[in-house]
């Protein structure tokens, strides 16, 4: 007998399985999966300004910085301003879905493909984020690669504000309608990575980047 | 990994005498049992919260087999292939075939506990494949000589900065570092060139979603993302218990999760992995194994332990627990310690390998009251009591004593009389004090604790002589 065999015989000697009852579970599983019932949640405000504010407020709880611009053009000065201020180097990996923007122009020099060990700064933007939590979500997609905001020591990601949504919940039905079934990794990122094994003593930069900033697109 | 759990005693009293242990216990659990005194109030309805995750992980458990079928079918839909292991031994054997299969020579993991059940790094290492722990604590624990891990959240949280110093100089051999940023540097750099070289990366799994067949990883310092996105194989080991049903029951179980666990509002890193390698992307693996175990598991299903399987192994108990707190994680014996490990370690290594187990606890319920899905921690130890009594496990002198007492109980005439003798012999033990250093019936008993002395008369004889009084 094979150990799946094995395994799930044991399961079902215990639950006593027989047709009847096995048709009534598969019924509730069934149920449970087109439900999707969704438990109790903090409550959020949904207004614009307020998703804005607490996005920003919860992203630098977990030790995100956070800039505000206007429009999306606006974007690649505002990155540039950050580097300069950071003392960090002016040349990036990009999603190569953000190839499109005017890097050149504020003097960045920025490659659309997916991230290597040596570059130092990635620049992504995500799906959605999460004002719950302050959180990013990340889809991967050969526009997207995931390594981009894993790899580079220095995270920046550009956040479009009507794409922040109150809950986790939210983001998964907005996954649901516009991209069907989920990407090979969705990735929900808050904050720069961290450790706290030595002495419980949080340090900033384990294995991912050492800081996240946050490039929040108003329009 | 070998069970160690029959000299807990031994173990214990060692642990008791060791002076950076205590300070580094001290130090833990002021900064968890705060931070997740804090964080679950950020919930507006913490109990509301808990019931709901109760409810979800009822849900499958209740039904383990239809949903273990379906994560089955859903997984395999997306490329995955599920295998089945019925014990560690079994894991060790497909763990190695996998990195056989691919050319693998390197390994790069996640933390999981599973795996230190299945003792697969050894196993790996005897097929000449390397194992490389990323997750800092249990990488600091491996250059250790493979020390075991002492809590499942904080696996080093029994070594110093001094401790870690010392043996990042001796295995680097680098300049010895005092500072916790520069030894954490250090340690990136090692292992991101494991992260680089390695051809398959090894994770567990928080939870395995029925939904869309994905397993879903909590990490904050981006190793469990690393080992899943770099190398070309990636295997997930993870128990037969850690199916949930939909991304929404995902989302109520992770406000709770690092909340119970570290006290975070959400851990850095949470990813959902789903598949492998699509069409045009620039990374992620092209081979994805699921592993799941057994290893003891199906035997609790609708057992009178069937609410251990609910836990989401968050470290909470341990983290609330005295006993815990005053011996660490080593003296419990074997992979999980506290509370939860007391009732896991007798139900999968077997009741006769932990006598003392369930007897090490006070039962004064902080881990019931803590945990995030309401597992009945101090009521399961009670039952597991039970079970050892019934199959005749406890000491003879016990057994003895207990049969002595319900024998003599039984004759009231010869119990008063026996209290009396008793209550008179104990007053005059304590001489002048109300209390009594040294039971010499129960020396080993009393060795850590004062016992009362009694008033020399006992209760019946008090309330004769008071009866009729006003």
């Amino acid at each position: 007998m094979s150990s799946r065999e094995d395994i799930l015989g044991r399961v079902r000697a215990r639950l006593n399985r027989g047709a009847t009852n096995a048709a009534l579970a598969r019924e509730q599983m069934l149920a449970a999966l087109s439900q999707r019932t969704q438990g109790p949640k903090p409550a959020v405000d949904a207004a614009p300004e307020a998703l804005l504010a607490r996005f920003r407020e919860k992203s630098e709880v977990m030790a995100s910085t956070v800039d505000i611009v206007a429009t999306e053009a606006e974007v690649p000065a505002a990155v540039a301003r950050y580097l300069v201020a950071m003392k960090l180097p002016k040349t990036a990996v990009a999603w190569p879905s953000l190839t499109t923007l005017d890097w050149a122009t504020a003097g960045l020099t920025v490659e659309g493909r997916g991230a290597r060990d040596a570059d130092l700064v990635g620049i992504t933007g995500c799906f959605c984020a999460v004002a719950e939590t302050g959180t990013l979500m990340l889809c991967s997609s050969p526009g997207t690669p995931a390594a981009v905001s894993l790899l580079p020591e220095t995270h920046i990601a550009i956040v479009r504000a009507p794409r922040i949504v109150p809950h986790m919940e939210d983001a998964w039905n907005l996954a649901r309608k516009e991209l069907g079934s989920l990407p090979r990794a969705v990735n929900f990122i808050s904050g720069p990575s961290r450790t706290g094994d030595i002495e419980q003593t949080i340090v900033l930069g384990a294995h991912g980047p050492y800081r996240v900033h946050l490039v929040i697109v108003k329009e | 990994m070998e069970s160690k759990s029959m000299h807990f005693k031994a173990n214990a009293s060692a642990k008791l005498a060791d002076v950076v242990l205590q300070g580094n216990l001290k130090n833990a659990k002021g900064k968890f049992v705060t931070a997740r005194a804090k964080a679950i109030t950020e919930l507006d309805d913490f109990e509301a919260t808990r019931d709901a995750a109760v409810a979800i992980r009822n849900k499958v458990i209740d039904n383990l087999d239809i949903w273990l079928e379906t994560f089955e079918r859903k997984a395999e839909d997306t490329g995955a292939k599920v295998l089945w292991a019925k014990d560690g031994a079994e894991v060790c054997r497909l763990v190695v075939e996998i990195a056989r299969k691919h050319g693998v020579k390197k390994v790069t993991k996640s933390k999981s506990m599973l795996s230190e059940e299945a003792g697969l790094n050894q196993a790996l290492e005897a097929a000449g494949v390397q194992p490389v722990e990323t997750d800092l604590g249990e990488y600091i624990l491996q250059i250790d000589d493979n020390d075991p891990p002492s809590h499942i959240i904080a696996p080093a949280v029994h070594k110093s900065l001094d401790d870690v110093a010392n043996l990042f100089h001796k295995v680097h051999g680098t300049p010895r570092k005092t500072e916790i940023p520069a030894l954490t540097r250090e340690a990136r750099e090692v292992l991101r060139e494991h992260f680089l070289s390695a051809e398959m990366g090894m994770s567990g799994g928080n939870f395995l979603v029925a939904e869309t067949g994905s397993v879903a990883l909590v990490t904050n310092e981006g190793n469990g993302r690393m080992v899943t996105t770099l190398p070309r194989v990636h295997v997930v080991v993870t128990g037969i218990e850690k199916v949930i049903p939909t991304l929404e029951d995902l989302s109520t179980l992770m406000r709770l999760l690092p909340r119970s666990a570290t006290g975070q509002s959400i851990s850095n890193y949470f990813s959902i992995l789903t598949g492998t390698k699509r069409p045009g992307d620039h990374d992620g693996p092209e081979h994805l194994y699921f592993v799941l175990v057994d290893s003891g598991r199906a035997d609790v299903v609708a057992s009178d332990f069937h609410e251990m399987l609910r836990c989401i192994r968050c470290g909470a108990c341990m983290n609330h627990c005295p006993v815990y707190q005053t011996i660490g994680g080593h003296a419990y014996g074997w992979v999980y310690p506290g509370p939860m490990g007391s009732v896991l370690t007798p139900l999968y290594t077997g009741l006769d390998k932990a006598l003392d187990l369930p007897h090490a606890a006070t039962l004064c319920n902080q881990c019931g009251v803590v945990c995030p899905v309401k597992i009945p921690l101090p009521e399961l130890l009670r039952k597991l009591r039970e079970k050892q009594t019934e199959q005749g496990m406890r000491p003879f002198t016990e057994r003895l004593g207990l049969r002595l007492w319900a024998w003599v109980a039984q004759k009231p005439k010869l119990y008063a009389l026996g209290a009396k003798i008793g209550a008179r012999y104990l007053k005059w033990l304590a001489g002048d004090s109300d209390r009594i250093r040294l039971l010499p019936a129960a020396p080993e008993w009393s060795k850590g604790r004062d016992f009362p002395a009694p008033q020399g008369k006992t209760f019946r004889e008090m309330y004769a002589a008071r009866k009729g009084q006003p």
